[in-house]
């Protein structure tokens, strides 16, 4: 069982308050996310679930217990950590075997978990290494097969891929949901990537300045951004935002359009701008218009064969279904 | 960043330190002021009543008192340049690439470890001593009168023995500051014309200024406390009787309780100004 | 440059070095030559340099007459236990400031700093009375005491730079992974600041072992140190050189190995992190 759930949390570091006051629940067996940019409370509300801050207020419940007051040890979660925290001074085998030996489980137990969780991780020929000789990867995977042993009531990443290279990272993104599948036990991800709290999350907690912007499926957050903010923040390349009279006309503030619902044309359309810088990836190739009212550049994704060059005039028609419409203080307009 | 039970907890751990240390400085700095305000004979009638200011103006006043402040000042001053000055010259040297630099560097060092009382007595006896000792073969090789060195030339003599020992740490300080010179800096300076004199007086001595600002403080402190090297050469005779042998002397010597601790809150205060400088750089340091 | 110039270059440098170094080490390398020879060889003219017979006389006299050994001893029991002291005492509380700093941290290290600052002589009479009344005088526990606590704010000072040097993360890992205060400094802390903790034993060993004040001040015959007993010597009784140097060859041997280990960590501990 695994389920949290924080009431009226707030968190203040002297004068500054950096955790508004926030209720949320997360369910047992449910892979949240917390996104945002840098700054916005995502690593701070993961050490108050954790226990490596105390709360300023309001209280924090696991499997319904209240456990505001308990010390990080008592809590019954598992964390892997941003620097993977390894103890360098151990073999990995008694990394992974740390916390057991901290709940004083017998030999042959710990043993039997330690061989257990390095064969789930791939770990085996690794087990009596240092940390120091192990790649980026492996050090990763030693990590979590430190949280994977005592079979935690939730686990808590905290930025867990940020010092991978990319491909690794996606590599690490794929184990850590198939490793939630096969576990089924509460996660918690906190990352500053949108992209890995797309591909990841059942559910996805946006912050910023301390305070929950929006609570959804990645699915919902994409097609119903609740403001302006969350719009501008899920999506990859960036939604395109306008304003001025192009907005006006459609009764909102500021318009949304995703550069995947609009369509190309050299001929017609309503809006007209000249191609800018290109980039090619090969599937797709992300355009740059200038020359569009209210919002410059104007970003497009066409195909890949797109036969466009620096210069040439085009024009854009948008998926009306799919435009975001928002108001004077950036919420969204139904 | 921590919670209420690592701070409770960080607390407890500290606490032995704290109260040790604080111990350590409250009692016998209170009792010095204590018996710094009363006639204290312990050999001749003991504690003989309160004596208000006397002690402090009668340590002020009395005759050895300024020649004590001077040479107190002459050994230390000296000591300080001597020091630095042959500490950048040798960390430049030895900075140099140049074979076997380790030993060297061993060789220079060595003086550093060596027992206030063994260096004195061996400065004392084997190169000073005025018939037997090697100074005295070498004058004597140039045809020069031999000298008898701690008591004609007392505070020189005691200064060369002091810098002999503080030389290596002034050494080691510059030369672990010069290392940490960026080195494309001085190929910058040089690719912009600037010759060795230049480079060193523009761009190494500035970068040295910290490191030998708290080569002079932490030398300072320590200096102003000599004590063995007098102790076992002059015994405070021939103009080399600083402040802490003076001190000393009415203490343990004449067993002037109260006299001495008026001298040792003087003392005190006069640390205390140094310690101020030293403290206000490594705090800085701290934040950084 | 051109090679040829070069290489003339550092030629010279390392004569000029070389002669330095050795002009500097000098005074220890001519004691330790002297305590082989006979004490009229000692102060022959012109001095011997290698040319004379090597004897180990002097060494045997020296232990013979003032029993060396018992005051090496005690410079052991002294240095090593007040070592050893102020390590138990300023783990934690290096710990404490390093991992839990508050405000007051910088203070408080500042203040620790300051006690090191207090001119010996200016409390020696206070030290010197309550010794007397405790019967601690001349006691090496209660020596051990007093340079534990001159040596503790460099203790912890150094501790604390070397542990500002690992990462928090760590321990709250450990936190997290359910150890206590006490298997978080056992097991995790401990192991990964041994190195720091190491050089911190050695440099405060030797600054204890070469202390002179109050090993000097406080002891008679049964604490005395070798500090006290190399003092001892000052009183010359005729020729004497050769048995000088051996005693002091042998009270300055034992350190001089130790201090060439411990470059590194001097600079560090001797300006409290300063310079590193």
């Amino acid at each position: 069982m695994g389920q949290i759930r924080l009431e009226q949390v707030t968190k203040s570091f002297g004068e500054v308050q950096v955790i508004q006051p926030l209720d949320l629940t997360l369910e047992d067996g449910e892979f949240t996310v917390f996104v945002g940019p840098s700054g916005c409370g995502k690593s701070t509300l993961l050490r108050l679930i954790a226990g490596l801050e105390d709360v300023s207020s309001g209280r924090i419940l696991i499997d319904g217990k209240d456990a505001t007051a308990l010390v990080p040890a008592k809590r019954g979660l598992a964390m892997v950590f941003q620097s993977y925290a390894l103890y360098p001074h151990m073999s990995v085998r008694r990394n992974i075997a740390f916390p057991l030996r901290m709940a004083r489980m017998s030999r042959a137990e710990i043993d039997r978990r330690v061989e257990e969780a390095a064969e789930v991780l791939n770990l085996r020929e690794y087990l009596d290494r240092r940390p120091g000789q192990l790649s980026g990867g492996q050090r990763q995977r030693v990590a979590i097969g430190r949280a994977i042993v005592r079979e935690p009531a939730a686990f808590l990443f905290d930025e867990p891929l940020s010092n991978l290279d990319a491909a690794l990272r996606v590599g690490m993104r794929m184990e850590i949901s198939e490793l939630h599948k096969k576990l089924g036990t509460t996660m918690i991800y906190v990352t500053h990537d949108q992209v890995e709290a797309m591909t990841m999350a059942d559910r996805i907690v946006v912050l910023q300045g301390g305070i929950i912007e929006q609570v959804g499926s990645p699915l919902e957050l994409y097609q119903r951004p609740c403001n302006q903010f969350v719009a501008g923040f899920i999506g990859s390349p960036r939604m395109n935002l306008i304003e001025g009279p192009e907005a006006a006309r459609e009764g909102a503030t500021t318009l949304g359009i995703r550069p995947e619902h609009l369509r190309l044309s050299r001929s017609e359309g309503p809006w007209e701008g000249t191609v800018g810088v290109s980039e090619h990836l090969g599937s797709d190739t992300f355009l740059h218009i200038h020359g569009i009212p209210g919002c410059d550049p104007f970003t497009v994704r066409a195909s890949g064969e797109v036969d466009l060059r620096h210069g040439d005039a085009v024009f854009l028609t948008p998926d009306r279904a799919r435009l975001h419409r928002f108001d004077a203080e950036g919420r969204r307009i139904e | 960043m921590a919670t209420k039970a690592s701070r409770s907890a960080a607390r407890l751990m500290m606490a032995p330190a704290v109260v040790l240390l604080l111990g350590w400085m409250l009692v016998p700095l209170s009792m010095t002021v204590w018996f710094s305000f009363r006639k204290f004979l312990p050999l001749r009638g003991g504690d003989l009543g309160w004596a208000g200011w006397e002690n402090y103006s009668r340590f002020v006043s009395s005759s050895s008192f300024w020649p004590a402040v001077s040479t107190t000042l002459i050994i230390v001053g000296s000591v300080l340049v001597v020091t630095v000055v042959l500490g950048v010259l040798l960390a430049l040297l030895l900075d140099q690439p140049f074979w076997g630099r380790g030993i060297v560097r061993i060789l220079v060092i060595a003086p550093f470890f060596v027992m206030p009382t063994v260096s004195a007595l061996v400065w004392k006896n084997m190169f000073m001593d005025p018939t037997n000792g090697l100074l005295a073969y070498l004058w004597r090789l140039f045809g020069a009168e031999p000298l008898a060195w701690l008591s004609e030339a007392s505070k020189e003599s005691i200064v060369m023995i002091i810098a002999w020992r503080w030389l290596p740490f002034a050494t080691l300080i510059l030369l672990t500051a010069i290392q940490s010179l960026d080195n494309e800096q001085l190929e910058a300076a040089e690719m912009d014309g600037a010759g060795p004199l230049q480079r060193f007086g523009h761009i190494i001595l500035p970068h040295l200024g910290r490191a030998i600002t708290i080569v002079i403080l932490i030398q300072t402190i320590f200096l102003l406390s000599i004590f063995a090297e007098i102790f076992v050469t002059t015994g405070g005779a021939f103009g080399t009787r600083t402040l802490t042998y003076l001190i000393f002397q009415r203490v343990l010597e004449s067993q002037n309780v109260g006299l001495g601790s008026a001298g040792g809150v003087y003392a005190i205060i006069l640390a205390n100004i140094v310690a101020l400088f030293l403290m206000r750089i490594v705090g800085r340091n701290l934040d950084a | 440059m051109p090679r040829a110039i070069r290489t003339q270059r550092k030629l010279l440098t390392t004569a000029v070095a070389w002669f330095v170094g050795l002009l500097i080490f000098f005074p220890i390398l001519w004691t330790f030559l002297t305590s082989f020879k006979t004490e009229a060889e000692a102060v022959a003219n012109p001095p011997l340099f290698l040319n004379f017979d090597w004897t180990l006389e002097n060494y045997a006299v020296v232990q013979e007459r003032s029993d060396y050994l018992r005051f090496l001893w005690n410079s052991v029991f002294l240095a090593g236990g007040s070592t050893l002291l102020g390590i138990l005492v300023g783990v934690p509380a290096a710990w404490s400031m390093a991992f839990v700093p508050s405000r007051r941290t910088k203070d408080i290290l500042l203040w620790m700093l300051s006690t090191k600052m207090l001119p010996a002589v200016g409390v020696l009479y206070p030290i010197y009375l309550i010794f007397i009344r405790l019967g601690l005088l001349d006691t090496r526990v209660g020596l051990v005491v007093v340079l534990m606590l001159i040596n503790l704010p460099i203790i912890v000072w150094m501790l604390y730079t070397y542990f500002r040097e690992i990462p928090g993360e760590i321990l709250e890992a450990a936190r997290m992974d359910g150890a206590n205060l006490r298997s978080e400094l056992l097991y995790v802390l401990t192991p990964m600041a041994l190195p720091g903790i190491a050089s911190t034993v050695l440099l405060n060993f030797i600054l204890a072992w070469n202390e002179a004040f109050w090993t000097l001040n406080l002891t008679a015959v049964d604490a005395a140190p070798l500090t006290a007993f190399i003092a001892s010597y000052s009183s010359p009784e005729g020729l004497f050189f050769a048995k000088l140097s051996a005693a002091s060859t042998m009270a300055i041997a034992p350190i001089l190995i130790l201090g060439w280990f411990s470059q590194k960590q001097l600079v560090r501990g001797l300006t409290f992190g300063a310079v590193k």
